[in-house]
Parts: C-alpha cells; structure tokens; sequence
C-alpha cells in the first residue's frame, strides 16, 4: 500500500497556501492529519499530485471560547478537545463524541478541519456540528466567508467549500443544554453503524429546545428538524420519544455495508436517537 | 566426601525445570525492539518484488502488456506464467494432493490471485510498477456457494482438470467437486438415525475466517551464483518441509538450500503453506543474481493466503428418550476454493474431522465430507488448530445444544450424562481413534461449580421473565462447552505431509562446562519454544535451564522435523527433547559409574546428579559429568556428550477442557458484554503454567473474534468484503474480557512426560462456549440455530425473526 | 521523483535523510535509520504496529509522510532505554509475560509509555481504553494490561506509599 509520488509544500502562512492551491487548481490539496486522506492516497483511491501540509500554520491552531462563542482552530486535533478543560465546560458534547472516534493514536493526529470537510459520512463531527449549529469559516482567494454547518453538506466527499478554500475555523454557542452523543460501533477504531447528536434545553418538566442529528445514515449528516420539533412542548416521555424517532427515520436514507443490511440500519437508528433523547434529557 | 547443600529443593528450583513459571528469555530482545523478523532483513543490492493480482474472481486472462511497467526505471523484470513455464513452475503441488497456478495460466479464478510478479529496486517503483501492467480479462460467471458450484449446469472451474474423474482422495463426482471422503460406518448410522427416540437435526455453519498473524507472509530468497546455494528466508511453519519443496520443485539439490525461518510474528497456520511469493521470490533471485524480498501486505494476506473453516455441517444425532446418545451423522460439504490447498496430513483430506463424536461416548457415526472447488481463494489452513478440530468440535457442541432443546434438557446435564467415562480410557471412538486419557467428569463438575451454575440458570430464568414483562431488554446466556482436542500429528505409520511422516526431532550437545545447546525441527511463532524446551531438558538432564540454549528454523543447523503447527510441538517435538534428553543420562550414569567406581545398577538419578544408592553424599553432578566425558579416557565409553533423536509419536494426544461464558446479550442494539468467562485446560503434564496461560488468553481472544465477527466475506460476484482491520474483525483490549483460567491435569500414558499440549485448545473450545452462549440467550424464546459471526446485526436478526422487535 | 531532504530528531539524534515525499514514516525508520523495531501489520493505521512518538504524540508511521516528519523529535522502541537494558514498562512486560511473539511489542510498549506520562495513575479502564489503537493476536491483552498496570505502581511511588 503505497500513494502515487506527489509534490509536498509547506506554506507557512494561510495566504501562502491559498495561493499554492490557485496555482495547482485541481492537482493540489491539502492535508491536515492525514488520517483519512493518507489511507485514501495509500489505496490509490485519491490521488494527490501537490500536497500542501497545513501543520505550520499558526492562525489554524487553538481553541478560544469568548463572550460565549466557541472557536475551534481547523487543525486542533481531536486529542485536544478530549483535553480541553475550557470546552469541556462550554460545550461537553465535544468530548463525549470525540473519545468515541477512532483510537488515541489517530486522535492525536486527526483534526477537527479534516473531519468536518473531508465530507465522508462516517465522520462524527459533522453531525455533531449540525446539532450544534455551527458555523465553519472559509477561507479563499477573495478572503473568508462563514457557511452554516447545516447548509454545508451536498453528499458524500461534497460539500460547499472551494477547492480554493481552506477551512480555518470552528464556531458555534457555548451551551448548558443537556447532550448525549450515543454511538453504535462494532470495535474501537470502527466508524458509525448509527449515531445520533441530542441537545435538548427543559423549562421545568418541559422540553424548550431541541436540535437532533445522524452520522453515518445517509450520504451526509442528518439534521432532523422534525425529530427536534416533535420533542418541543413534551416531556421528553416515551409518546414523545417515539415521535422523535419517527420523524428522524423519514430523514435518514441508510445503505447497506458489513456493518448491516439496511433494516438493521434503521433499527440502530431508532435505538440511539432514543437513547441519545432519553440521555440528554437526564442531563438537561 | 561432599558437600550436601544445597538441599534437593532448592537444586530443583535452580533447574527451573517443569512445572516452573520460567521467565521468557526471548522477551530481552523483543522488548527492546530487537527482534529479528523477515522483513527486517536487509541485504546488499536487495530486490524488491510484489504481485500484480487479479480484480475479478472469475475472469479469462486475454492478454499480459508489460511494456509500460518495464519502461519505468528501476523495474527489473516482470515474470508471468509464460516466463515460468519453461520451468515447469507456473503450477505448483499443493500440500493436499492438487495443484495451483503460480501466475495466471490463461485464467483467474479468485480474487486477488496472483497474475504477474514485478521485480524493483524498491518497493515504492515496485507499486507504481505493478499500476503500469495491462492486463486484459474477459470476465466469466463467478460461483462463491459450494453448493451451486454442484449444481449440474455450474460453469466449470477447473478447467485444467477437464475429464480428469478422481483425484487424490478418490472419485470426482462433478466437475466442481474434488473427493468424498467418509468415516465410520455409514449404514449402521443411518439405521439408528431412522430407529431412534429421538432425532435432533440441524445444519451448522463454520463460516469462512482467516488466521491473520500480525506480521503477514514475506520472504528473502538469495541464490549465490558463486556457491551455487540458496538460501531462503521466511514466515515458515515447517522450514523442512519447505526446503524439501523448493527442492523438488526448482531441481536445486536439497543440500544446496538453506531455508530459515527468522523470528516469526505469529503464525496460527497462515505460514505453513507454500505460496506463490516463495516460487517467484526464488526464480526471480536466480535469475537476477540478486536476493529478492517479498512482503505480502495485509490485504493480500487476507485475500490470498490461507483462509480458514468454511464447513457446512449437516447433523442428525440419535438420542433415548432420557438422553443417551446412541448415533451421530455428519455430512459436510466443504468450500475449498479455488485450489485444494488444505494443509492436511495425506491421508486427511477433512483433516480430522472425523473427531466429531467430540468428548462422549457414541456407539455408532458417520462423517462423509465432499471437497468443493469455488471462486474464492485457496487455503483451508488449520487456524489455531490441530486439522479441523475446531470445526469438529463446533459441530458436536452446537449438536448437543440442539439435542438438548429437543429433549427439553438442560445441556450441562446432557453432557454429562453422555462423557466418556474415566475408567473408559483409552477409549476407542466410533470413527476409530484411540484417545488417550481423560476425566471429564471431574473437570465438568469442576467447572460448573466454580460458576455457581445452578445460580446462574436461576438468575437466567428471572431475567427472562423480567424480558417478557417488559422491565429490561437485555437477556443472559449461559454458553457451555466441553471439548476435547486431538493433537501431536502424528504416528509416521498414518501421519505425513508430502510424504514425509509427521515425527519431529531433537539434538543436543552438552559443552564441557556444563551448559548445553538443543536444536529442534520445529519453529516457535510467539510458543516460547526457547523457554519450554529447555525447562523440559532442564528436568530430564539435570542442567539449569537457563544454561540450554534451544535453537530452531535453520535448516542447516536443525534436525529434520515438520514444523510447528497443529499444537505438535509439546507432543512431538518435546517428546524427542526428552528422549533425546534420556539417552544423554544413560550415557551419563556409564561414566557416572566409572568417576565413582560403582556398577552402574548402583546409581540413581536425584535431580541434578547421579548419586550411589544408600551413599547420597557420594554423587556426581551432571556438570561433573559433562567435563569428565570431554577430559578423561573412559574405557568403553566414547567422548562427549551429544545425543538426537528423532521422535515417532505411538499415538495422537487428546488434550481437553471446560470452557463457560456468561454473556449479555442487549436485544435492541445486538451488543453482547463477556460478563465471566471461565476456561479450565487440561493439557497434561504442564510445563510453564505462566505460558499455558498466555496461550489460552490469546486462544480465547481468538476464538471470541471468530464468535463475534471475524469473517471472510465474498459478495455474489467474489469480492471480498473484508479486506483490511477495518472490516475483518479483530477486537481491542478494549472489546476483549478477562478471562478466569483453571486445570486439571490428566498426563497423557503414551507420551515421556505426560504433556499434551495447549495452544489450541482455547480456539477450538472458546467458539463453541461463545456462541453457545448467543443461543443460549435466545433459547427460552425458541432459537434453535444462528450462524456464525454473531456480530451486531446478526443478532439483532435473531431477536426480529423471533419477533423480539417491536419496530417491524 | 524529486526527493527531498529531510532533517528530523530520532531517539535524541539528528538526522539528515533524503526521500521522496511520499515515503512513509515507517519506512524511512526501518530502512533508512535501521530502526526495525517497529514494524507494520495492516498498513491501514488499524493495528497500531508501527506506533512511535512524534513530538509527545503516540503515532502510527505508516500513516505519516515522511515530509511531514520533517523538523519533528521522534521516539522509538529503540530510544525508551539503554542498549541492551530494559526501562520499566519493557522489564514488566518480561516479568508479566505481557507478549508472546513479539510482532506487536514494540508498538504496544512505546504507546504505554506516552499513556503513562499522560495518565500516571490509570485504572485497568484507562488502560484497556488507552491502549485500543494497538492490536495483539497473540496474548489476549490480559497480561499485558497486568503489565501496564504493574509499571504504573512501579513508576509511582507516592502511589505505592499510599498503599
Ligand atoms: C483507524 C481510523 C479510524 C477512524 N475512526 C473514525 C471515527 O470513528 N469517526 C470519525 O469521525 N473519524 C474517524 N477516523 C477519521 C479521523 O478522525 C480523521 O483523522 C479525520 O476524519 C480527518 O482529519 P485529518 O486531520 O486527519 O484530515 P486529512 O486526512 O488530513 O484530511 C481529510 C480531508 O479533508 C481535507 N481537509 C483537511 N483539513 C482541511 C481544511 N482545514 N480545510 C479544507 N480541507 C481540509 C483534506 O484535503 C482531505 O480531503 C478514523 C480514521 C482512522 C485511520
Ligand atoms: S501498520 Fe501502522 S497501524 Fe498497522
Ligand atoms: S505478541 Fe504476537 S501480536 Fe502481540
């Protein structure tokens, strides 16, 4: 397993490696981590004549949480968010999902950037950034632009960014919403058979808000508006529940794989957006 | 006169002979980094080479272009079968009596086999080599189920065998078809089947996995144009028999090669085979001059060497009403692959399936089994198993499960009622083997007892109820298993490979000063061979174990023996130590006597010395021994102290065991939790009990991964589905339990020290207790039979089929 | 193929290499520095085999260009002790029988060493958690566990003093 041979730049600056991608076009992308674009090129299955390593960019790296804003650098790793006392307070979600990704080794090396734009479905993050309400900004020859996590998605490996552009940063609410991000894999180091971001605020025994979001069965990251509403007004309480998870299986559009045939997809589905509710609602 | 101290306790304990925990002495190296495995071997001016593997599981091969490949620079050459053919090596004999394609000759027949072999300066020109070949396929229609392949208008496979209607093992009945080959006694079977109380009839599954070492398959071949040797590096099981091969294959005399086998990172049989890589390793070094390496990656690896189970195994099994099992019934239909590649004793072509009747007494069987050619690669490697006992053993552990349903039993108690009882031994089977020793009854209860079973049946049944009540969603199983293992392949006299009878050999040497070297024929890959060997020595010679070097895998320095597989090396091979051992104190108490000026009937043998009966302060010490037989002329006696043997096993050993899982199975996600898991071995005589116990966590952990998930999966057109660690199931530390071991110990009557062996063992008896234990859980709701894997979804499709699910 | 030059720290040394970009961490360790003591067993980053340190991170170099490596300190199996002599975690995993063939050691032991710096005191969870990015298909994990945890209390006296 050995990538065809390719070119490495190491810019040291954002706008250096904007330009190297204008001059590339198509030829050149860029690499964060490596973890899933490294596989891909190994497999022949990406080929990747201009590699352009973001690693020595300063402005990419860093989380900073201001005026209840969380902004997430595109190269923090996923060992980071694991680690960071500050975002585990504004936004406990982020770890509870990302200790559920991959293995220590990949998670010191993955960042949050390459697996929110890499667009493979079996990414957690982007789920989770559409339950969270994120905003990712883009950078490009004409500058940065913010692009709401919800509209980011158009399907698998495609998404809104430029092939210009280059992630830099993270943003969404810091939240005392309760949460849950519950995940059904077959080992360590597996992607979703199904997952499902909760977060959900009460207002004495009643639900006030909910945002509810799937990984892995579709051919994007699911933001089930529906399965939100239905929990709005309830008691978060089994009719409710079922309501919910009714309207998120509308959403998703499962395929099979070894991880199982569709029917078993849907199961998964309904068993870990109630549970994931049922969670949240514990914590709220 | 001399000195008593030390006294015999602590002379025994500076042995560190049998029986003691013995620290490893492989472990300085590879804790530090310093192992020595085939790929790190590095040599001057060293070629790579590496395949060019079919995509297509059926296809005919129209046309080879290897005009771009050979433009780039640093490619060498690249060979195909045309280039082998003048020298008759683009097939090769298999280990099972059939023949295999080297390199594609004019068809392909499984998915990534191999069609031309790229030799490169290094391995990175090697890969974009191999993307510069053209090959052109026509495609054909592609078979992956036995049973189709037997299906009368099934597209033929082996077209090279066109019109031939028997083959090694007897009559082809079908094109697609390869042997029948049949145990026990058909007809008297049949009749109790049709006569008896009660008949329990079902079809058990094995499905197809793999033995996925973590080091995969590689070699370095060298021809030394000048000396006209080869030498050979490898992943080998069985460096003998391998240098026996490449002999008779390449024409090289045998005393011209050299095969070694490095440290090896597991095996578990992936590297007893001969693959292609070996073939074109070597014909590429002699025909450049240069030594050639060969690495497989893991994809090859788990596409193209060695797969192992894939038995459909049909049962009937004949019981009395109150549960005494009078027959058993079996016919198998066994998915081979595209070549019969099994690596099975000649005369086993179902390796010893026929061990069936498993621990119990059954008057009458019969086992008929048809080899079955498919687009799916060869292979049928016994994967931490003695020749598919494991398969055997799931058979009759899953027929007994489903006999007990029939009878409204419970299976602890059909087990028991149906044991081959201790004063049985040796006992004959149905099927004609001869096992050993046993007391089955003790371990069972043993085991049942140290579970708390009956507490366990008790807690199952509640949560049942709490099931149907609605109060939980998660059920108990209780998953039992009691196998018994037949290993130490094997008596020369129905026991070969190639033809070379399955003994194995041991020589030492006792060096002046006291310390010692043995060399063996056999191969550790992670046993601890280095440890054991010389703990048995230590015992039988009498010098500290630490002072045995034990050396293996180099064919110019090892006596001839077959290798390490099929849990043969405690049985065979530390059978040979310890009568090689034995001729080294016979000869010791000659020059014992004469040093002491006693008749050598007036010596015994106290641990480390021979001592003058009645006089125990007059003795002489082995290391005395051993500097008087290298510096004194003794009359009669000549000097040194050297001695080999070379060990034909009287009989197979039967090690055995009692396994019990208790899982928990969560109906709703198809996740299950090991909550205990209690494994009692008995291997006889135990050598190193630290080291048993290694190998039957690693079995376990093994057999839970072929259980829960490990498969070989082909879609209908012969992909393989599971091609890297993503898909092929291997769990973590953190998916793996922690496992409770206990023993007894029965010594086997036939073997020098009592020892059976055990490294199997937990492979064969841990997939039965893991996944009796799924049925288990589903029992109470009418679950008779799921195949294996029991992975995720799997289980959730039982719990829907019994209506477990409310979502449908 | 262009080549690059490529200076990067291993086990407290410096090097100068040069390679192709695209040459992987792994291979520059074991065939350009003869480092062969972590080694490769998927290729896929699944199996945690070839695990080294990278700038205080546990890493997978069959998953990493070697131009990527470029400027980075790197610890290997090779570097965690003395020639010849063994540190703690490899003296426990020999004492604990915490390996069989040894294919999976290298990796096994240099990722324990980073969980140890980052979790001195961890419990048998951590540990199996901690250590779910490497595979071993020979010991069943038990010992090796046993052996991390041994380490723990031996490289922790306050621990042990609380004891
Ligand atoms: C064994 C294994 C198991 C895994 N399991 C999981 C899992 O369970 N869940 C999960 O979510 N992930 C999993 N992953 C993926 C892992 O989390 C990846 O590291 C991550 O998805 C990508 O991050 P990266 O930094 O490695 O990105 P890279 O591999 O470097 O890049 C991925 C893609 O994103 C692009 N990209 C990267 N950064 C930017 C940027 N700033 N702007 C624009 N484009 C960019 C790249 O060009 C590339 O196309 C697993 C990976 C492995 C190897
Ligand atoms: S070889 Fe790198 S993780 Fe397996
Ligand atoms: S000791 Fe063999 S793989 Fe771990």
């Amino acid at each position: 397993m050995i990538p065809a041979a390719f070119d490495y730049h190491r810019p040291q600056g954002i706008e250096d490696a904007i330009a190297i991608l204008q001059k590339h076009g198509d030829d050149a992308r860029v690499i964060a981590g490596g973890h899933s674009l490294i596989p891909m090129m190994k497999l022949r299955m990406a080929e990747v004549p201009n590699l352009v390593d973001l690693q020595d960019i300063e402005s990419l790296k860093g989380i900073t949480i201001q005026n209840g804003r969380v902004n997430i650098g595109a190269m923090v790793t996923q060992h980071e968010l694991i680690t960071n006392e500050g975002l585990a307070a504004a936004a406990p979600i982020m770890r509870e999902a990302a200790l559920q990704i991959a293995d220590p080794q990949v998670r010191y090396m993955g960042t949050i950037g390459g697996n929110v734009a890499n667009g493979d479905p079996g990414n957690d993050m982007p789920g989770l950034m559409q339950c969270l309400d994120a905003t990712f900004t883009l950078f490009g020859p004409d500058g940065a632009r913010g692009v709401k996590a919800r509209d980011f998605y158009e399907g698998a490996y495609m998404t809104e960014r430029d092939d210009e552009e280059i992630m830099t940063a993270i943003h969404f609410d810091a939240s005392t919403a309760g949460y849950a991000y519950e995940k059904q894999k077959r080992k360590i180091g597996d992607y979703a058979t199904a997952a499902a971001a909760v977060m959900l605020t009460k207002d004495g025994q009643t639900c006030s808000s909910a945002a509810i979001a799937l990984t892995n069965l579709s051919d994007t990251p699911i933001w089930s508006q529906g399965a939100g509403a239905a929990l709005i007004g309830t008691d978060c309480g089994p009719a409710a529940i079922k309501a919910a998870v009714a309207a998120g299986l509308d959403d998703i559009d499962p395929s099979e794989d070894n991880r199982g045939p569709i029917a078993f997809k849907y199961h998964a589905a309904r068993m870990m957006i109630s549970r994931a509710i049922a969670s949240a609602w514990a914590r709220a | 006169m001399n000195d008593l101290s030390p006294d015999r306790a602590e002379r025994s304990a500076k042995l560190k002979g049998l029986g003691h925990s013995r620290k490893r002495v492989e472990d300085q190296r590879f804790t530090q980094g310093r192992g020595n495995y085939v790929d790190d071997i590095k040599m001057p001016d060293m070629l790579f080479g590496d395949f060019v593997r079919s995509p297509y599981a059926h296809a005919r091969v129209k046309s080879i272009n290897i005009d771009k490949a050979m433009a780039l620079p640093g490619v060498i050459a690249v060979l195909t079968a045309k280039d082998l053919e003048p020298l008759s090596l683009h097939w090769m004999p298999t280990l099972a009596g059939d023949k295999q394609m080297v390199l594609a000759d004019g068809k392909v027949l499984f998915q990534g086999q191999e069609v031309a072999f790229v030799i490169a300066e290094d391995r990175y020109i090697n890969a974009d080599a191999i993307e510069l070949v053209e090959v052109e396929y026509e495609e054909l229609p592609v078979i992956t189920d036995p049973f189709k392949a037997l299906e009368p208008d099934a597209v033929v496979l082996r077209e090279d065998l066109a019109g031939q209607t028997s083959g090694a093992h007897g009559e082809r009945k079908h094109h697609n078809h390869i042997f029948l080959w049949e145990a026990g006694d058909k007809e008297a079977t049949e009749q109790v089947v049709e006569t008896a109380d009660v008949v329990a009839e079902e079809m058990v599954y094995y499905h197809r996995t793999h033995p996925c070492p973590l080091e995969t398959c590689g070699c370095v071949a060298s021809m030394d144009k000048v000396t006209g040797k080869l030498t050979l590096w490898g992943t080998f099981q069985a460096p003998h028999v391998v240098r026996t091969v490449a002999s008779l294959l390449s024409g090289i005399e045998e005393h011209n090669i050299r095969v070694v086998s490095p440290d090896i990172g597991g095996g578990f049989g992936n590297k007893v085979g001969v693959y292609p890589g070996y073939v074109c390793s070597i014909v590429a070094s002699i025909v450049t001059g240069k030594p050639v390496k060969w690495i497989e990656d893991r994809m090859d690896n788990l596409m193209a060497t060695a797969f192992a189970r894939d038995y459909w195994m049909k049962g009937k099994i004949a019981a009395t009403k109150d549960g005494k099992i009078t027959g058993l019934h079996c016919e198998v239909t066994a998915d081979h692959g595209a070549f019969d590649a099994c690596a099975d004793p000649t005369k086993f072509p179902a390796g010893f399936m026929n061990i069936c009747t498993g621990s119990y007494d059954i008057p009458v069987a019969y086992l008929g089994v048809d080899g079955v050619y498919t687009n799916k690669a060869p292979g049928g490697v016994a994967y931490r198993c003695s020749f598919r006992v494991t398969e055997a053993a799931y058979f009759i552990e899953r027929m007994i499960e489903v006999l007990a349903i029939e009878l409204n039993m419970d299976a602890a108690e059909l087990r028991a009622k149906n044991f081959i009882r201790k004063d049985q031994f040796p006992y004959t089977s149905a099927m004609g083997w001869e096992y050993d020793s046993g007391d089955y009854h003790t371990a069972w209860d043993k085991a049942l007892t140290a579970v708390g079973y009956d507490v366990l049946r008790a807690e199952q049944a509640e949560r049942v109820e709490a099931f149907k009540r609605g109060e939980t969603r998660k059920l108990i199983g209780i998953g039992l298993s009691h196998f018994t293992e037949i290993v130490g392949a094997g008596p020369v006299k129905n026991c070969d490979i190639l033809g070379m009878g399955m003994f194995d050999s041991c020589e030492i040497r006792i060096h002046p000063t006291g310390s010692a070297i043995a060399r063996l024929g056999t191969i550790s890959q992670g046993q601890g061979h280095a440890t054991t060997f010389a703990q048995i020595l230590a015992s039988e010679i009498g010098l500290p174990a630490d002072s045995i070097t034990v050396e293996e895998g180099d064919t110019d320095t090892a006596p001839y023996g077959l290798g390490t597989y099929g849990s043969r090396s405690t049985p065979v091979a530390g059978a040979a130590a310890a009568m090689a051992g034995r001729k080294i104190r016979a000869k010791a108490q000659m020059i014992a006597a004469y040093l002491l000026e006693v008749h050598d009937g007036d010596l015994e043998w106290d641990i480390d010395r021979f001592v003058v009966k009645g006089a125990p302060e007059q003795f002489k010490t082995m290391a005395e021994i051993a500097y008087a037989s290298y510096n004194q002329a003794i009359p009669g006696v000549e000097p040194g102290l050297e001695a080999v043997s070379y060990y034909d096993p009287p009989n197979m050993t039967y090690p055995f065991g009692a396994y019990i899982c208790v899982m928990e199975i969560d109906v709703d996600t198809g996740t299950h939790e090991i909550r205990q898991f209690y494994a009692l071995d008995d291997c006889g005589t135990r050598i190193n009990p630290m080291i048993i116990e290694g190998q039957v966590h690693g079995g376990l952990t093994e057999a839970l991964a072929i259980a829960m998930g490990q498969e070989i999966a082909y879609d209908e057109i012969g992909n393989v589905k599971t091609g890297t660690l993503m898909d092929f199931f291997i769990p973590t530390a953190w998916e793996t339990p922690t496992y409770t071991t206990d023993f007894t110990e029965t010594p086997s009557p036939h073997h020098p020290i009592g020892a059976k062996g055990v490294g199997e063992s937990p492979n064969v008896g841990g997939v039965p207790a893991f996944s009796n234990a799924v049925h288990d859980a589903f029992r109470p709701f009418g679950l008779r039979q799921a195949h294996m894997p029991h992975d995720h979804w799997r289980i959730w499709k039982i719990g829907n089929d019994l209506g477990l699910h409310d979502d449908v | 193929m262009t080549k690059m030059n490529i200076s990067l720290t291993v086990n407290g040394q410096v090097h100068e290499v040069e390679a192709e970009p695209r040459q992987l961490l792994i291979h520059l360790l074991r065939e350009d520095l003869n480092l062969t003591g972590a080694h490769i067993g998927c290729e896929t980053s699944h199996c945690g085999a070839c695990t080294v340190e990278m700038d205080g991170k546990s890493v997978k170099a069959c998953t990493v260009f070697a131009a990527q490596a470029q400027g980075a300190d790197i610890t290997t199996i090779e570097g965690l002790a003395e020639p010849g002599t063994l540190n703690v975690l490899q003296e426990s995993f020999r004492e604990h029988h915490g390996l069989q063939c040894g294919y999976c050691t290298p990796g096994m032991i240099t990722r324990a060493h980073r969980l140890l710096q980052e979790n001195p005191t961890p419990t048998e969870e951590d540990v199996r958690f901690g250590m779910a990015g490497n595979l071993c298909r020979c010991t069943g994990y038990q010992n090796i566990v046993k052996s991390i945890m041994a380490a723990a209390n031996e490289l922790n006296p306050a621990k042990e003093a609380a004891e």
